[in-house]
């Protein structure tokens, strides 16, 4: 019995010592969204992404800024209009076999093939409708039109090595037995809705990795993960729930790190009704004969009436900026002078009075109670300043399951959506969102005010075909300023993206909401 | 014997059924799974492949048809989002449910019981008064909130505990588990209390009430009047006689612990079966939905026949006969 206990005692001491020693190396991340495979190309998730992006690479990469740079790519030119050359950098495989065009090709020609897949990485492939292998550094990707948006598609799809043969299965990389990439860290193991576990690539190309080891947590739960930050138990946390930030700016344990992000928080309104929308009718309830929201003075009016200051300050936290376009300052595609609507009420009921409303009218606003940060509050915030300005407005949240598909079938006359410009590029938000509902030309794809204009169009149109890259950004950014002026939808904010970190490391806050431990940093190294 | 057999396995066969209607109908009412899994930048062409490639095109009669097809070659489907067999998805988050709510059954027995007893036996004292009191608070305390102040206290305010997720797991019968490990077991610890509270004063006031109403009995008397010792005409003659509700009620609390653990699993960031089913049910991955409720289903039966059975062991007037 005391030899039994000795020994447990020795055994601990050892446990803990070396848990010490990797604790001097390793890092845990706690991260607020599941993972759902280790498959890179299996599901076009954000938080499978985010976790992707340590194992595996892609050829041009982003910069926490949202900026391109070189990934497996050391350089990327167009030969003619329809042909891509890309340069590869000398990298290795973690299995040691090296990384050449062959992959590449590869790569692009699985993505296609993948089994079951719920989102699909096709929509960055499919442009190139032909490879060619010069040599192993250097490939060219062929699209059957002028395409000026290959490099951004470029950014989306992790490379893998062409010896897995064909159609890989995606378990496979669940287990670990495909999971082999070219990034800073290799697979060790991944636990479904758990944790993954990574070791440093020693081999890497670039600079090498301060963390040996790193714990990739899943915490959905807010309050968890704050709790388990406090606790020490994590090194950083992403997705900090603005409920905790003004406690946690003032706790010494911990620092924030935060920026402004490429995610953007707006209502909808509906456009696909001319006559009778049933979501909206007179003051008394009756019915209108024609949907008011058509009209482009109420659609000001509507935007005018909202006090985003207030929202951003009481509802947000601070965590937010109130934005009337997609892209946050600072972004090439962000328009200087396209300014957040002020709040003027006044002048909202001017506008009304004018469109023909004097006694406003009734409105259902929807919004998801479970998808956007306070969602649920930022509506029933904007029902309060719309009433103020006598459109009587009745508020509905459901969640998310529900909502998602209610909000594509022109259901709702006023509801919140959210949009992440992935890419950071300005055609991005335009061709989904502004652009005309077009299924043939996957044009207006998540349009679902069937918003519609012909000016729009048509300079969306010349910015797609136009591949001079300083020549697009300037007719994307008069095509911006031109959707926008007409209140599409009423732009409210753009969303902070912020990350709390124990004291003594730092993270350099990413535009697109990707966590990787290259980015953690201990003060003073 | 059997015959009581076979119609229990014939109702239970009718409940899954019912049940897997049910869930095909609901999911469909709620919404399309592919307006959630799919990419917001996917066009329309690629949101009719998904449609196409999970056999959503099809009228709900047929995806029906096409389910109870499966099921008959013993094939639940595959998650739209994992892609993976759903009953092995929901396999390999089973232990960690399971050790967990066995943990807080055996908790909830560990520490009920005695207290109860105690109680039982001295109501008046200032102890027994007390244990009553806390009861109170197991019973009304929600669940989510008594796992955040045991975080605050024991994670982040004195450090003794690891605040959330399961630690490390030893492997037994090829599966992971945390209790083999001292890690796992400090994991495991707040999140198993915080399960096993609610049952703890459950059986607490079961074993108490039990208690008073057996120590007016004549047998206790006479067995008292025998010159038996107290700790005979405690452990053997009132504990054994109030087994059979407090039998029933564990039984009954076990299943419903591995059903509904989801409050808890949340809260630690537990990996088991219940934030499994959260997530799948926001997300309507309809295969894993059915086959978690099927299988709970299936759980509450047998748990419900072992209670049956158990029952004529603890008290032999007790049949399974039917009276019929």
């Amino acid at each position: 019995m005391v030899l039994g206990f000795r020994a447990f005692a020795w055994a601990t001491t050892i446990l803990a010592v070396s848990t010490l020693h990797v604790q001097a190396q390793s890092l845990t991340i706690a991260s607020a969204a599941p993972v759902t495979s280790m498959d890179p190309h299996y599901h076009t998730l954000t938080p499978n992404i985010s976790a992707h992006g340590h194992i595996y690479e892609k050829l041009i990469d982003l910069d926490a800024g949202g900026h391109m740079i070189p990934g497996l790519a050391l350089s990327w030119k167009l030969r003619d209009d329809k042909t891509w050359e890309f340069k590869l950098r000398d990298a290795k495989f973690h299995d040691g076999t090296p990384f050449t065009a062959e992959d590449v090709a590869y790569s692009l020609s699985r993505v296609p093939t993948v089994k079951n897949s719920p989102a699909s990485f096709q929509i960055y492939t499919r442009a190139v409708v032909g490879t060619e292998i010069v040599d192993p550094h250097t490939i060219l990707l062929k699209t059957a039109a002028p395409y000026p948006l290959l490099p951004a598609d470029m950014i989306q799809v992790y490379m893998i090595s062409h010896k897995l043969g064909a159609e890989p299965a995606t378990e496979d990389f669940n287990n670990g037995k495909n999971a082999i990439g070219t990034g800073p860290f290799r697979f060790v193991s991944y636990q479904p809705g758990n944790r993954i576990e990574m070791d440093r690539n020693d081999a890497y190309w670039g600079p090498k990795p301060h963390w040996a080891h790193v714990d990739y947590r899943m915490i959905s739960n807010d309050a968890a993960r704050t709790a388990s930050l406090l606790a020490g138990d994590v090194g950083i946390i992403e997705f900090v729930p603005p409920a905790d930030l003004a406690k946690l700016r003032g706790d010494a344990r911990v620092a924030l790190s935060e920026v402004v992000s490429n995610r953007s928080i707006y209502l909808w309104l509906d456009h696909s009704h001319t006559g009778t929308m049933p979501e909206v009718t007179g003051p008394n309830g009756e019915v209108l004969d024609k949907n008011p929201l058509k009209d482009l003075r109420v659609r000001q009016a509507l935007s005018l009436a909202i006090n985003r200051a207030g929202i951003v300050e009481r509802v947000m936290e601070g965590a937010a900026l109130p934005t009337k376009q997609y892209l946050p300052p600072g972004n090439s595609n962000h328009v200087n002078d396209l300014r957040p609507d002020p709040f003027e009420p006044d002048r909202a009921k001017a506008l009304l009075k004018e469109a023909g409303y004097p006694n406003g009218f009734r409105i259902v606003l929807h919004g998801p109670n479970d998808r956007y940060v306070n969602d649920a509050k930022i509506v029933q915030a904007v029902a309060q300043m719309w009433q103020r300005i006598g459109v009587q407005t009745t508020v509905d949240t459901i969640p998310w399951s529900s909502y998602a598909t209610r909000a594509g079938k022109q259901e709702f006359a006023a509801f919140l959506l959210g949009w992440g410009v992935n890419s950071g590029e300005g055609t991005n938000p335009l061709r989904a969102q502004i652009a005309t509902w077009n299924p043939e030309r996957g044009l207006g794809t998540a349009n679902r005010g069937r918003y519609s204009n012909p000016a729009v169009d048509a300079l969306l149109d010349q910015a797609m075909g136009t591949m001079d890259l300083a020549a697009r950004d300037k007719i994307v950014l008069q095509t911006m300023k031109l959707a926008m002026d007409d209140v599409p939808a009423i732009m409210l904010h753009l969303q902070k993206n912020i990350w709390a970190t124990r004291k003594g490391l730092t993270y350099a806050a990413r535009v697109d909401e990707e966590t990787r431990a290259t980015g953690v940093v201990e003060a003073g190294k | 014997m059997f015959t009581w057999l076979l119609r229990r396995l014939f109702q239970a066969c009718f409940v899954v059924l019912a049940m897997t209607v049910i869930v095909f109908v609901g999911v469909h009412v709620i919404g399309n799974p592919v307006d959630i899994l799919i990419s917001p930048e996917a066009d329309q062409a690629e949101r009719a492949r998904v449609i196409a490639a999970f056999g959503l095109d099809q009228p709900l009669w047929k995806q029906y048809a096409l389910f109870l097809n499966g099921l008959l070659h013993g094939d639940l489907g595959r998650s739209f989002v994992f892609n993976e067999p759903a009953l092995r998805l929901i396999g390999g988050r089973m232990p960690a449910t399971l050790e967990l709510a066995v943990t807080a059954v055996l908790m909830s027995v560990g520490f009920g019981v005695p207290l109860g007893l105690y109680a039982g036996l001295k109501p008046n004292g200032f102890i027994g008064r007390s244990i009553m009191a806390g009861s109170i608070l197991g019973f009304s305390l929600p669940t989510f909130w008594v796992g955040l102040m045991l975080i605050m206290v024991f994670a982040v305010t004195l450090g003794w505990l690891p605040s959330t997720g399961r630690g490390e797991t030893g492997e037994l019968f090829g599966l992971r588990w945390s209790f083999l490990t001292w890690d796992g077991l400090r994991h495991m610890a707040m999140p198993a209390l915080n399960l096993s509270l609610y049952n703890i004063s459950l059986v607490l006031r079961l074993t108490r009430a039990g208690v008073r109403e057996t120590l007016l009995m004549d047998y206790i008397k006479f067995a008292r009047a025998k010159g038996l010792s107290p700790a005979r005409v405690i452990f053997v003659h009132v504990l054994k006689n109030i087994m059979i509700p407090i039998t029933t009620v564990v039984g009954l609390e076990l299943g419903s612990t591995i059903a509904f653990a989801v409050v808890t699993e949340s809260v630690f960031a537990w990996p088991g079966m219940g934030k499994l089913i959260i997530d799948s049910i926001n997300v309507l991955d309809r295969p894993v939905i059915v086959a978690y409720l099927m299988m709970i289903v299936v759980i509450f039966i047998t748990i419900n026949l072992v209670v049956d059975i158990l029952y004529t062991v603890l008290d032999p007037r007790v049949r399974l006969e039917t009276k019929a």
